[in-house]
């Protein structure tokens, strides 16, 4: 299958380690992957900010840039969630019917990681080594939006050597909803306190999600508390295999950051 | 006083500096919520076809709605038809005048009242005080509310900020109970004491309605205590004050909302009292009966096609104990008798999206979607705040945050208009970060971003984006 790669802003900027890891998944999976450089973000952060205009010709660049594409696919439930949920809400209220049918049919094609791996490919064993102890965050856009459901755990469970213990609560936000992190900061540290406690009191060396908003929000939370857990995106586990994973920077970069972060 | 009307004093993350402050406070939301929460989801998972209950629920919701002015007239000729009285009342104020020159026009000095969001919305209970008339609240947790001088902080359980000790203490105060334990039946007993007196002596009631039948002029409260019995039934005078969108076409279709209310709202297959009534019997309850049919800001919810399904709501308050934003925050940081996320939506649209205050309440939700899920008549919450947020957006007051915000935004749509400024930007953010880069992450950024430093490391720009990378090494 052809795939294109959706990046999103936030990975292309700050976590590009998820998007490779995602292309050499699925590439290792006998599929063709494709990046089409001219997309930037989605709209997402400005059109639930309140700046519906200014995310309008963020839409519209986002199905020119993937019209073409056979199927699309996102290391981020939340903005997958946005594409598919919210695109047509968007072209709806600006009264543009031509939007509406196009959005609607591109947010057929568009997937998170995690579903996509499970409902259109299929695999539940991608072949994974990952040895450590790992907790699980389904984040709220793919859980509530997407309804990805146990997509990840099944995905999770057939990583060798990997140990999966249950986070507490796990379906409580973990207070970033994007700008209410800054906007409304005192609730979001109360919300990011809870989960961050619950992350600890697993005894896990790190905790994985779907979404590296929220994890950069777990993650900093446990980083500012020096815990010594550290946050990896599930591509990065579902990539990473024994031949690289053996002092490979890459596969436990995300971790290392904390880590540093801590000196 | 347990009123508190709908304008709030504050903006939203001001007021939830303090409330998050009251670390008792959070520890008794917590306690409840979390208890209530499990509750639902039992009684919920017990009925097989509770998907197509709150389907039906929402169809319901929006037939009516869609026809409202009929409705609402067929439910005037109804009443009036079985002897009450129907009263239109545009706003709070018109509303509070009726309700007051009722209770004056036959003498009263106090009223009893059945547990009613809509007559707090009003303030009605200042309103009667201003004509020497004192308004006693029936239901305990509002009793509780009123007793302490305070506002309600759910809609369902106005009183779940407070836990038992604090209760004792007040009756012991208030009440002259001489209460030696904070047991539930121990402080029941001693409202139930104080309230009898209340119900035998009072000729006048007031309450809210859950649902008014338009067919047969059939006004509906649902509660747990009785007291709402007592008060419908023992007055010579009962005024009931409705939001105009509780009209509901026909008796049959009630059923789905008595399985959907009750194991929304309190987790229970039945609530213990549904009262039913038709206008006056003579010699059999009250011997006049008045209808208050309240707008104040809802013909224009209405108007408004993308967030008219706001108007389903039937106050069950899933929606607030489900939320990890209510839980923390608790109800008053909402400013208005309507917290929690339904409260984020229904109070700035009621005020016309004219309140500043109220303005900031759409922003007070992470939009985790948890309350949509619960919601029993299917009210996309998260989706309507999306949507006030673009409303109100280009309306927003000049101030200096507002301004830096928008200048931000409106930067940021123009960089990812183009991958080359987008790229360019990156770059740019990679050298500017320098300083601000403490092994591998960021404690500590100014300006509005210092909201996330205050509690949260920022990573650091990577030294390539994905898009350089991709590039450089292809076939990775």
């Amino acid at each position: 299958m052809k795939i294109d790669l959706f990046i999103t802003c936030l990975n292309d900027a700050l976590f590009p380690q998820t998007g490779l890891a995602m292309a050499r998944l699925l590439r290792r999976l006998g599929h063709q992957v494709h990046f089409n450089e001219a997309q930037t973000c989605c709209g997402q952060m400005h059109f639930n900010t309140g700046y519906q205009r200014e995310a309008l010709p963020l839409i519209r660049k986002f199905v020119n840039d993937f019209r073409n594409a056979e199927v699309i696919v996102a290391p981020s439930g939340s903005c997958v969630a946005f594409v598919r949920d919210l695109y047509p809400k968007a072209a709806e209220w600006a009264g543009d019917d031509d939007l509406l049918r196009e959005v609607t049919e591109l947010g057929k094609r568009t997937y998170e990681l995690s579903e996509f791996l499970i409902k259109v490919l299929k695999v539940e064993d991608v072949g994974a080594y990952y040895p450590h102890r790992v907790t699980y965050h389904p984040t709220c856009h793919a859980a509530r939006l997407l309804r990805v459901g146990d997509a990840p755990l099944t995905l999770l469970k057939n990583v060798r050597g990997l140990t999966l213990v249950e986070l507490p609560a796990s379906e409580q936000c973990c207070g970033f909803g994007g700008t209410f992190s800054v906007k409304n900061p005192e609730t979001s540290t109360a919300m990011l306190a809870d989960k961050v406690q619950s992350v600890m009191s697993t005894g896990a060396e790190c905790c994985t999600a779907g979404d590296n908003s929220c994890l950069m929000h777990i993650g900093g939370g446990l980083s500012r508390l020096q815990s010594g857990v550290g946050v990896v995106h599930l591509a990065e586990i579902l990539a990473s295999t024994e031949s690289i994973s053996a002092g490979s920077s890459e596969t436990i970069g995300a971790m290392q950051v904390s880590a540093e972060a801590l000196l | 006083m347990s009123a508190g009307g709908i304008r709030p004093a504050r903006p939203f993350p001001e007021a939830a500096r303090d409330t998050l402050q009251d670390a008792q406070m959070r520890r008794n939301l917590k306690h409840a919520t979390t208890t209530i929460r499990e509750k639902r989801l039992r009684a919920v998972a017990e009925l097989p076809d509770w998907e197509a209950l709150r389907t039906r629920g929402a169809e319901l919701k929006d037939a009516s709605l869609s026809d409202l002015a009929e409705q609402l007239l067929t439910l005037e000729a109804a009443v009036k038809r079985c002897g009450g009285q129907v009263h239109w009342a545009r706003d709070a104020a018109e509303a509070c005048r009726i309700v007051t020159d009722l209770a004056a026009l036959h003498g009263a000095r106090e009223i009893i009242k059945v547990k009613s969001i809509s007559t707090d919305e009003i303030e009605l209970n200042a309103a009667l005080e201003q004509r020497g008339i004192q308004a006693i609240e029936t239901d305990l947790a509002e009793l509780i509310v009123q007793l302490a001088g305070d506002t309600p902080s759910h809609i369902l359980v106005p009183a779940i900020h407070k836990n038992r000790a604090e209760i004792r203490d007040l009756f012991r105060q208030k009440l002259g109970a001489e209460l030696l334990t904070d047991e539930p039946k121990v402080l029941a007993e001693a409202a139930r004491l104080y309230l009898r007196e209340k119900f035998l002596s009072t000729k006048v009631a007031v309450s809210g309605a859950n649902f008014a039948i338009a067919e047969s002029g059939t006004v509906c409260i649902v509660e747990s205590e009785g007291n709402g019995r007592m008060c419908l039934t023992l007055p010579d005078v009962l005024i009931s004050v409705m939001g105009i969108e509780k009209v509901l076409p026909q008796w049959a279709d009630i059923a789905p909302f008595m399985q959907l209310l009750p194991r929304s709202s309190t987790a229970e297959r039945m609530n213990p009292y549904t009262s039913f009534w038709s206008g006056v019997i003579p010699g059999d309850g009250p011997q006049e009966f008045h209808l208050v049919l309240l707008d104040n800001g809802r013909t224009d919810v209405l108007a408004d096609e993308a967030a008219r399904q706001t108007l389903r709501c039937i106050r069950c308050s899933a929606c607030l104990n489900v939320c990890p934003v209510y839980e923390r925050a608790g109800g008053h940081a909402y400013g208005s008798v309507y917290p929690g996320p339904i409260g984020a939506i229904l109070t700035p649209q009621l005020l016309q999206l004219e309140d500043e205050n109220a303005n900031t309440l759409p922003w007070a939700s992470s939009l985790c979607g948890a309350c949509y899920d619960a919601c029993p008549v299917k009210i996309n919450i998260p989706e309507i705040l999306i949507y006030l947020r673009g409303q109100i957006t280009p309306h927003k007051s000049h101030n200096l945050e507002n301004t830096v915000e928008s200048i931000a935004m409106k930067t940021a749509a123009w960089i990812f208009n183009e991958p080359f400024r987008f790229e360019g930007a990156l770059k740019l953010a990679r050298t500017g970060q320098g300083p601000l880069v403490q092994h591998g992450a960021i404690h500590a950024l100014p300006g509005l971003l210092g909201g996330w430093t205050s509690s949260r490391n920022l990573p650091a720009f990577p030294a390539k984006s994905f898009r350089e990378l991709w590039r450089e090494e292809g076939e990775v």
